[in-house]
């Protein structure tokens, strides 16, 4: 009983650590200009479709699609952010779910042109497939390598926020955009910057997250809904707070699916609607 | 509007209240189906049933500007008392209905006090975490909904005892045309009324509307009570029309469909949702040899677009080509 418990928890923190690169980015950029960006988890599936097909067509390794699958979603995500979202900064959040959910609408249908409506999966190294046995328990390799990586993501981000002078920039924007503008940062740069590292990383998570729950057209419909609990949760543009409410959904969605199948997802919606009656602007959340 | 003088504020709603030929002429319109495609007329009881869906959204949406990404919840709510009232035996059409619109409204009413406690991001969460709640609901409640396979075993009774349910909607269409009326009237009334007004005020800026006196959060609850009537009527017309409720009528998917059909129209207009109904649910029957995947790229396109180019919808866009007598229709 103990053993499964920790082999639930460790299963949920490696869950919770996708979650939270697939929500990071989006956290940051609604903070920064309030624009509810339905569309983030479409970036996502970008990223997962680049890796798919990089491994299986082309024989790639998995390890060097991943840089790809960022750079694509980064890359895509910079002229819609120029064509289409720039114009409805300050529109009312209606308009900006309305504008996104049609771009989710969009990108679902092309997947499901380009790749057909099948359950796609990738083609892990050997290294990656098995378990590692550690005091007495056997993890999963790849879900050790996912936290490894999500750890590693994070202590870069944390890192480039804090001490250099665009993370600086964006925590300024993040903070207060009009007071920002004020001292000379031009937010808008600075916000289309972040929403292409923002893009790419949920590319990124993309395409960890084929191995763990799989890739079919629908995911851009089926993660924004755990992507929007973890930042509505955790509080805009905050990461710590990202971090924490990906981890407690994480384990809290594993523990439901392990120990109380027949509720299916109702745990989750219910610990997220119990937490932002809470506390409406998120546990870390300002505003 | 705006040009009467603040102190006749009767007259103000006196002009507004007015039908024009217009309004007439739309209503005689939806009588026409039965000489003109009486093929059709299943598809006509479908479209109606929307527009009501539609029309409740409207009302919390395009008037009191509450965001819902969750209203299917109250259609899928009303759907399944309905049908399973029939279900257990009482196939009477009229009070079933009746019945499925107090379970709903009930419903709204007592999430009414937490969604008039939010607004912006915290309030689409909540209403879209409680849409999927109640799906997933019925979803594990397998032994009283049917789970996925739907519910099963609806029998309805004879409309007032004289008119069958068929397979060519004589009936399903005259009654849902005819609750749809109703419900309309009731709608256009509340909404030119000083009642009407004060959701407006809260839409434009709700922190004000208490500074003059109106508290915005019992209008919130009262108009969010009666859009989620309305919501389980239409579902509750649903159930009893095609005899059988499924999954779907919760679903993620039903709400997002009628709020493109809303925007499409136009949201703060009484036809909005029942023209974006039409269009949507026409368009669609037409393409239905399409895969529904690629139904959904010219939907999203076509939302895209909407956005952009015609913020107001296709009414909205009307509206600005034709001279202002005609414009407030």
């Amino acid at each position: 009983m103990l053993g499964s418990a920790f082999g639930v928890l460790f299963d949920g923190l490696a869950y919770g650590m996708l979650l939270f690169l697939l929500a990071v980015g989006l956290s940051v950029t609604l903070g920064m200009m309030n624009f509810v960006n339905l569309a983030h988890c479409s970036f996502a599936m970008l990223g997962g479709y680049v890796a798919v097909g990089l491994t299986n067509e082309l024989r790639w390794p998995f390890l060097a699609t991943l840089p790809l699958a960022f750079v694509s979603a980064a890359v895509v995500s910079v002229p819609l952010e120029r064509v289409l979202y720039r114009r409805l900064y300050g529109a009312s959040e209606l308009d900006q779910c309305l504008l996104t959910i049609g771009i989710v609408f969009v990108s679902v249908a092309t997947a499901a042109y380009l790749f057909g409506t099948v359950q796609q999966s990738v083609q892990l190294p050997s290294w990656l497939r098995g378990s590692v046995s550690f005091l007495h328990h056997s993890f999963g390799a790849y879900r050790l390598f996912l936290i490894a990586v999500a750890l590693a993501v994070t202590a870069i981000l944390v890192a480039a926020l804090e001490y250099t002078s665009f993370g600086a920039q964006v925590r300024a924007a993040v903070d207060n955009a009009r007071m920002a503008r004020g001292l000379g940062i031009d937010v808008d740069r600075v916000f289309a910057i972040t929403f292409a590292l923002g893009g790419g990383l949920a590319g990124l998570g993309g395409a960890l997250a084929v191995e763990i729950v799989g890739l079919d057209h629908a995911f851009a419909f089926t993660f924004l809904v755990y992507v929007l609990i973890v930042v509505a949760v955790g509080g805009l543009g905050s990461i710590a707070g990202s971090f924490a409410a990906a981890l407690v959904l994480g384990v809290s969605d594993m523990a439901g699916k392990y120990y109380v199948p027949e509720l299916g997802a109702f745990l989750i919606y219910l610990v997220m609607i119990t937490l932002l009656m809470w506390r409406p602007a998120g546990l870390f959340g300002r505003r | 509007m705006g040009a009467e003088p603040a102190s006749e504020p009767q007259r103000y709603f006196d002009h507004r209240i007015r039908w024009r030929p217009l309004e007439l002429a739309f209503w005689f319109a939806t009588l026409l189906p039965f000489w003109l495609t009486p093929t059709y007329l299943v598809l006509a009881s479908q479209i109606a049933i929307t527009g009501l869906f539609a029309l409740s959204l409207d009302l919390i949406l395009g008037y009191a500007g509450i965001v819902s990404l969750g209203h299917a919840a109250y259609f899928g709510f009303g759907s399944y008392t309905a049908g399973l009232i029939a279900k257990w035996g009482w196939g009477e059409p009229l009070s079933g209905l009746l019945i499925a619109a107090a379970a709903a409204g009930v419903l709204g009413y007592v999430t009414s006090f937490i969604i008039a406690r939010f607004r912006h991001l915290a309030l689409i969460m909540i209403t879209l975490g409680f849409g999927l709640l109640l799906a997933e609901a019925a979803n594990s409640a397998s032994w009283l909904t049917g789970g996925a396979d739907g519910l099963q075993g609806v029998r309805m009774w004879r409309l007032l005892g004289i008119f069958p349910f068929d397979l060519y909607g004589y009936a399903a269409y005259s009654y849902a045309l005819a609750v749809l009326v109703l419900a309309f009237l009731l709608a256009r009334r509340l909404i030119n009324s000083p009642f009407g007004l004060a959701l407006r005020g809260i839409r434009e800026r709700a922190v004000r509307m208490p500074a003059i006196g109106a508290s915005s959060v019992a209008h919130i609850r009262m108009v969010y009570t009666i859009a989620a009537t309305m919501a389980g009527i239409a579902g509750g017309l649903l159930a009893q029309t095609t005899e059988t409720v499924s999954l779907e009528t919760l679903g993620f998917q039903r709400s997002a469909d009628v709020l493109v059909m809303l925007i499409l129209g136009g949201a703060g207009r009484l036809y909005g949702g029942i023209i974006g109904a039409i269009i949507y649910l026409i368009a669609r029957d037409q393409f239905s040899g399409i895969n529904p995947q690629y139904w959904y790229f010219w939907i999203g396109l076509l939302l895209i677009a909407v956005v952009m180019f015609l913020p107001n919808g296709i009414l909205g866009g009307l509206a600005r080509l034709v001279p202002p007598r005609w414009s407030r229709a």
